[in-house]
């Protein structure tokens, strides 16, 4: 009998963190004590803590294990599999403010502020089950949505669940999904299609991936449920090349799901066929945009076409089409199963359920957490997030990556949901959120996404292909020095001429980064082109490294390591000190700061 | 797939084997394996247990786990039997043959083996 089972995350963070060697650890070690009859290994999708994988989840106690090394995976094993002692230094420390309080031996996964605050409807089998068995699945109501569906309901009635249910887009869009199939339905042809986007492009987004690699059957059957609905027999999984071992457990899944007859001819003896195939894009921006997804899929250079037509009514191959984004579809089956009542509870006014926020930047917790829709920013970074970490200011919060625009610390009680971001100029987007601290620059911010964006603007549009590269170029001038006001104005009129000018969502996105830190963070702008001053300290040609000559001990560490040779000793001995000071030449110096670390007294500092 | 029965039949025979990880069991039995406990002999109880509750079938109701020191080094090994709804029973001074007992009557047959309670001894 098996008696414990330890999980361990195999999404794309933890692999990388190495927890392909703890997975063979674990198989050594339990060989050895002669646990292999009473512990199982599973290796599930991601837990979300990603920045302290490997992670690993000792059942049925919940304990917790972070950055856990091969080495300590024997001693995992011969404490707390063999004798019940957890082992303490390896469990989770606890962000929260009552993390003291915690009894650190118990601290079982959902007790963790982390955790707690969440609402796992998305990912609710993430690092719960086995992603490579269809059965695990099938144990938590996997199909059963599907079954139901075939047996009970009628097409019409599936698609009045959705509308009714208030599920939106979660690509970025925002788009009613109700509305969009029920759209498609009506369109008579000889052949309609099903299509995922999981072409998750946004730089610091990757909800999409990890549902991938952690519960590819919840997808698989919410397309099947969609096709039923649209009276389609065929879809496509359009995921990109980059994302190998989502792409490898979706493939198992869909093989194990035609294994079963969960996929092909009459599922479920309803008469209803429906099949599924996976085409790999090869990672650019633009083929995440509906119409450029389905021109790749046909075999196409991926560029978007006007709409309309639109894919409901001239779709893939022409033919009418359902094109949702994964996060999307994951909601399906457990509104099929739960109701639309179920998950219209969640979220606000116009925004219900949940929404995955994928966590990066200056945050503790970079990872990936699910919360109802109209949770604040505040929850999100401080009490989930655990906040800015070596005693940082908050300063704002990218939302939607190129696409989106940042919130800036005023408004971090915004609830955030589609509507109050799109009030506030910024946008919900795929869930990429990027945090950053006082000593994030927002013209270099800024100028970061527009490099991102020129280089993936596919060109057949003007305003995107050449208004970009002129946006750049402008972003450019203002970090090093020669912007002007009137420069900045003119940026902001190309900045609206792009947007309203652009043929598909990347361009008329593209300038949205600069348009909301022209409207939060304007005085960095004057700062950048009056004063020629950078406040944050980043951009290297507004800012000189000066020493000040009466805090400095004249040690002369900081010149044996200047690469430049640009640090000289001066003639000047502060009073009380015994050595003579030193110098920075600014015109030798490269600014690469390695002098401030380097000096103990801490008597360099930036102009 | 040919039914809904055939999705139910998958369903009901992999629930057991997925009940430890969201700890719907209905029963759990916690042996004490703190220092005391492994030197007096916990390790072949658990592995009592273990087996006696798989060949019964039962793995899927009940969990079997390892806590530390209980507080009552003197009646090691220490079992505790823990079901929703009804009061902790402590069994005392277990050995492997007793545990077969325990899994016959309690938690099979939903009698307490009074005699080998903490009850009894104290």
């Amino acid at each position: 009998m098996i008696r414990a089972h330890v999980l361990i995350c195999g999404g794309t963070g933890c692999t990388s963190s190495g927890s392909q060697k703890i997975n063979e650890q674990f198989t050594a070690s339990l060989e050895k004590y002669g646990l292999t009859e009473e512990v199982k290994l599973v290796q599930t999708g991601c837990f979300g803590l990603c920045a302290l994988g490997p992670v690993v989840i000792v059942h049925p106690d919940g304990t917790f294990y972070s950055m856990v090394q091969p080495e300590d995976v024997d001693e995992i094993v011969s404490e707390h599999l063999l004798k019940g002692r957890v082992v303490e230094r390896l469990v989770y420390k606890d962000t929260g403010e009552e993390a003291t309080e915690v009894d650190v031996a118990n601290l079982s996964l959902n007790d963790t502020a982390f955790y707690k605050t969440q609402n796992r409807v998305v990912l609710r089998n993430c690092g719960v089950i086995d992603p490579e068995d269809i059965n695990e699945y099938i144990a938590m109501d996997g199909y059963a949505a599907l079954g139901k569906v075939l047996t009970e309901m009628t097409p019409q009635e599936v698609i009045d669940v959705i509308s009714d249910s208030g599920l939106r887009g979660r690509g970025g869009g925002g788009f009613p999904t109700g509305r969009k199939w029920a759209l498609t339905a009506p369109n008579q042809a000889d052949q309609k299609y099903v299509v995922c986007n999981a072409d998750e492009g946004d730089p610091g987004a990757f909800m999409d991936r990890s549902i991938l690699e952690g519960d590819p059957h919840a997808l698989i059957e919410a397309m099947a449920i969609a096709g039923y609905a649209i009276g389609a027999t065929q879809g496509y999984v359009y995921v990109r090349a980059e994302y190998p071992i989502a792409v490898n457990r979706l493939r198992i899944a869909i093989n194990q799901a035609k294994e079963m007859g969960l996929l092909g001819k009459d599922i479920f003896g309803s008469g209803f066929d429906f099949d599924l195939d996976i085409r790999l894009g090869a990672g650019a921006f633009v083929c995440g945009e509906e119409t450029a997804l389905m021109t790749s899929i046909e075999g196409n250079r991926g560029e978007p076409r006007p709409r309309p037509p639109y894919p409901a009514v001239k779709g893939l191959y022409g033919k009418p089409t359902v094109e949702n984004n994964v996060e999307t579809f994951a909601n399906v089956p457990q509104i099929i199963l739960k109701g639309a009542d179920w998950f219209k509870s969640m979220g606000t006014e116009r925004s219900k359920g949940t929404k995955v926020f994928a966590l990066g930047g200056k945050i503790h917790n970079t990872g990936l957490v699910e919360i109802p829709m109209g949770t604040t920013l505040r929850e999100i970074i401080y009490d989930i997030g655990g906040g800015i970490p070596n005693g940082k200011k908050f300063k704002a919060a990218q939302s939607g990556g190129p696409s989106g625009g940042c919130i800036p610390a005023s408004l971090i009680d915004t609830e955030v949901d589609y509507d109050n971001l799109t009030a506030i100029g910024c946008m919900m987007g795929s869930g990429g959120l990027i945090v950053m601290d006082e000593d994030t620059c927002m013209v270099d911010m800024a100028k970061f996404f527009l490099e991102f964006t020129v280089d993936e603007s596919c060109g057949k549009c003007t305003p995107c292909r050449i208004g970009t590269k002129r946006l750049l170029e402008m972003l450019d001038q203002i970090t090093k020095g020669n912007g002007t006001l009137e420069l900045v104005d003119e940026m902001e009129k190309l900045c609206y001429y792009i947007k309203e000018n652009s043929l598909c969502g990347l361009g008329q996105t593209a300038p949205n980064p600069v348009i909301s830190t022209l409207k939060f963070f304007r005085e960095e702008y004057v700062a950048h082109c009056v004063d020629k001053k950078c406040p944050a300290g980043v951009c290297k040609d507004l800012l000189s490294y000066v020493i000040n000559k009466d805090t400095c001990i004249g040690c002369g560490r900081c010149a044996k390591n200047c690469p430049a040779d640009a640090i000289t000793k001066t003639d000047y001995i502060a009073p009380g000190h015994k050595l003579a000071s030193y110098e920075i030449d600014t015109n030798k110096c490269v600014k690469c700061g390695a002098c401030i670390g380097f000096c103990k007294p801490g008597a360099i500092y930036k102009d | 797939m040919k039914s809904l029965a055939e999705l139910q039949a998958i369903k009901e025979k992999m629930q057991n084997k997925v009940a430890l990880r969201d700890g719907s069991g209905e029963m759990r039995v916690v042996v004490g394996m703190a220092t005391c406990g492994i030197a007096a002999g916990a390790r072949p109880v658990l592995s009592a247990f273990v087996e006696e509750i798989a060949n019964e079938g039962l793995a899927g109701k009940v969990t079997v786990s390892q806590t530390g020191c209980i507080g009552i080094c003197q009646y090691e090994p220490v079992v505790e039997i823990m079901e929703a709804g009804k009061d902790k029973v402590t069994y005392v001074q277990m050995t492997p043959e007793k545990a077969k007992r325990v899994v016959e009557e309690h938690i099979k047959g939903g009698k307490v083996v009074a005699e080998f309670t903490l009850a009894n001894k104290a």
